[in-house]
């Protein structure tokens, strides 16, 4: 079985674990109690069902491209979490985690964030809930997502810079778990992706298995099938395994889709580090190495362990599109669909651009995790229109 | 209380030995690679009357690490410092006190614990603290590290339950690393309570010596415990002053300090020897 429940090791194959400092094991064994429990609880999900419709207008829309759709040469279909609330899929998460921590009685919210999208849906969803809120974003990250920054500022956030390292998500994760050791008593670590400790990377993908759920019953009453293709972009692993989730059962073919900067699964070497075992870029020495993407949430050396499980065992199979193909592929859904993709998301848009002969024919299902209106003023100094 | 029989290593032995004559502990960590010239620090560390020393092998995400060890590591590693040059620096130093690499996980894992527990060996290490992998994921390493005996020390922290003290009791090798305070290394403005109750609470669930680290920033907060510890360890306040360039001298003088002023409360007597 695959996409289940990994069991209290929280080991997918080889992979996951619990790689954490002695501090924080109680609080991760605290948290996959908790949630075992209120994933059980009919008035726990009720509640955070009445959330996701009703607040962040779940279920949202299947959208057939079919201007795009002639341009490629195969039919594509979008899954529409750009048009949640906050922009993104990461309010799926961020709103069971937060009624989560509720329910354990934690008063504050810790977030990392590396485009700013989970860090924006973590402070909306701290503000719904009257919980404090403290993100830590990289340096770097911060000068160029200035317009979450302010967002987060706005829904009452504090926003705290990660200065070391490469500055960039790796190191925003490292100051969020240092911020939790000191304070796993009152606080909660509201982790982003399907990625760190166990049960982090089973819990997040529980929260966003709703996308997979949602997308299979709107592709078979759009279009009588299971798609043969699902993509999706890969950074952590969030948005990837909540589709994937939902068709890992098909005969459809899943392909996540890394920037070539930060391609954990495609360097194919296993490594320990925010608290998990998965692929990692680093040296040979054992150093993480920092990634390069010009998309700030996929700027990540590692992977969620579920991803390299799937990669291992042949169930998925992970591509890698440069910056340049990126560039590229951000037009095109505007153009063709008037439709504007993070940044994120032109990955997997760039892999299907490329891979337009392979595809011919097929039904192509595309995960659109988030919208393109905070990566604006980015590709206005890239493009020139 | 330790249920397996095994030949306590050199750092279980020397540590033992300080508290079976009613002395206390002094443990030091200093950055491995850390100036052209760092064994003068670890020179220092031992004229300055320390029991054994941690050698920090510098790794790119340390998490339980503060700003300070975090700066030495980065220093580190910018002038290429690696475990191997690490340990190929040691293999020619003659250390009269043991030694323990502190690194994460990762390093020991990306090597294969085999070749890692061989190469502290053959640099004179007997001892390993990975502060990233927590006793649920330690059981190969750990295995390997006592097949090959190197002591693998385990962490006590103020929010483990008694039964994982116990455990920690049972699995450590070398001493227990009682975590005085929840959060990451630094020196603090005053000794945390939880620093004396984590060393009482361990001191129950293990007869190694018990050793607090993270938070003690003065010989004063040392003393004050060591009323429970047996003995402490100091970091970032080694640490700093090699960042600050203020030298070996001046961390001789800080080991001494700290060295005089556990033994002028902890005496100790020849005849408890």
């Amino acid at each position: 079985m695959t996409m289940t429940d990994p069991g209290p090791t929280g080991r997918f194959g080889e992979f996951g674990g619990r790689f954490v400092p002695e501090t924080l094991v109680p609080a991760c064994l605290e948290l996959e109690q908790a949630f075992a429990d209120a994933w059980a609880d009919q008035t726990f999900r009720d509640e955070l069902d009445g959330l996701l419709r009703d607040y962040a207008g779940r279920p949202n829309p299947l959208t057939d491209c079919p201007r795009l759709s002639e341009e490629f040469g195969f039919t594509v279909v979008l899954k529409r979490e750009d048009l949640n609330h906050t922009g993104s899929h990461k309010i799926n998460n961020v709103l069971g985690q937060a009624l989560l921590a509720k329910r354990m009685g934690k008063k504050r919210l810790v977030a990392e964030t590396g485009a700013g999208q989970h860090g924006v849906a973590t402070a909306t969803a701290a503000a719904l809930l009257g919980m404090e809120c403290m993100v830590y974003m990289g340096e770097v990250d911060i000068e160029r997502q200035k317009l979450n920054v302010f967002r987060m500022k706005l829904l009452g956030a504090e926003v705290v810079p990660a200065l070391s390292g490469s500055r960039t998500l790796k190191d925003a994760v490292n100051e969020a778990m240092r911020d939790w050791v000191a304070t796993v008593e009152e606080s909660h670590y509201c982790l982003g992706s399907v990625m760190g400790p166990h049960p982090y990377p089973f819990m997040v993908r529980e929260f966003h298995r709703v996308i997979g759920t949602e997308a299979r019953e709107q592709c078979l009453a759009r279009h009588g099938r299971d798609p043969d293709v699902v993509t999706a972009c890969v950074g952590g692993g969030s948005n990837a395994a909540g589709i994937f989730s939902g068709f890992v059962d098909t005969d459809a073919e899943l392909v996540g889709v890394e920037p070539a900067g930060g391609a954990a699964v495609g360097d194919g070497i296993p490594g320990v580090v925010h608290g998990m075992l998965s692929y990692l870029k680093q040296d040979e020495f054992g150093q993480v190495l920092e990634a390069e993407s010009i998309s700030a949430g996929l700027d990540y050396p590692g992977v969620g362990p579920e991803h390299s499980y799937l990669a291992s065992i042949g169930r998925a199979r992970y591509e890698q599109v440069t910056d340049a193909e990126v560039i590229e592929a951000f037009q095109i859904l505007p153009r063709t669909e008037g439709i504007i993709p993070a940044l994120e998301c032109a990955h997997a848009l760039a892999w299907m651009s490329r891979a337009r002969d392979e595809l011919a024919g097929k039904l192509v299902l595309m995960n659109l995790s988030g919208r393109g209106d905070k990566d604006v003023t980015q590709m206005m100094d890239i493009l020139d229109l | 209380m330790n249920s397996s029989t095994y030949t306590p290593g050199p750092i279980e032995t020397t540590l033992r030995s300080v508290r079976d004559s009613g002395r206390k502990c002094l443990v030091p960590y200093i950055t491995g690679g850390l100036g052209e010239n760092w064994l003068a620090s670890l020179s220092a560390v031992i004229d300055g009357g320390a029991d054994a020393c941690e050698i920090g092998i510098p790794f790119s995400d340390p998490v339980m690490d503060g700003p300070i060890i975090q700066q030495a590591n980065d220093i580190a590693l910018e002038a290429g410092v690696t475990p191997q040059s690490i340990c190929s620096d040691l293999r020619n130093f003659e250390s009269p006190i043991p030694l323990a690499a502190m690194t994460y996980y990762n390093i020991a894992y990306r090597m294969g614990h085999e070749r890692f527990a061989n190469m502290l060996k053959e640099a004179g290490i007997s001892g390993s603290i990975l502060p990233d992998i927590q006793m649920d994921e330690s059981a190969d390493w750990i295995t390997t590290a006592n097949e090959l005996g190197v002591e693998n020390v385990l962490f006590a922290a103020p929010t483990s339950p008694d039964d994982r003290l116990a455990r920690t009791g049972d699995m450590a090798r070398g001493f227990v690393y009682a975590v005085g305070l929840l959060g990451i290394t630094g020196e603090r403005s005053r000794l945390a309570a939880s620093a004396v109750e984590i060393a009482r609470r361990a001191k129950e669930h293990t007869d190694l010596p018990v050793l607090v680290g993270v938070g003690i920033g003065s010989p004063e907060q040392a003393v004050e415990a060591c009323s429970v510890a047996d003995g402490v360890i100091i970091g970032s306040t080694v640490v700093r002053r090699l960042v600050d360039g203020r030298g070996a001298d001046s961390v001789r003088e800080l080991i001494a300090d700290y060295r005089a002023a556990l033994d002028s409360a902890y005496p100790g007597t020849d005849s408890a020897a």
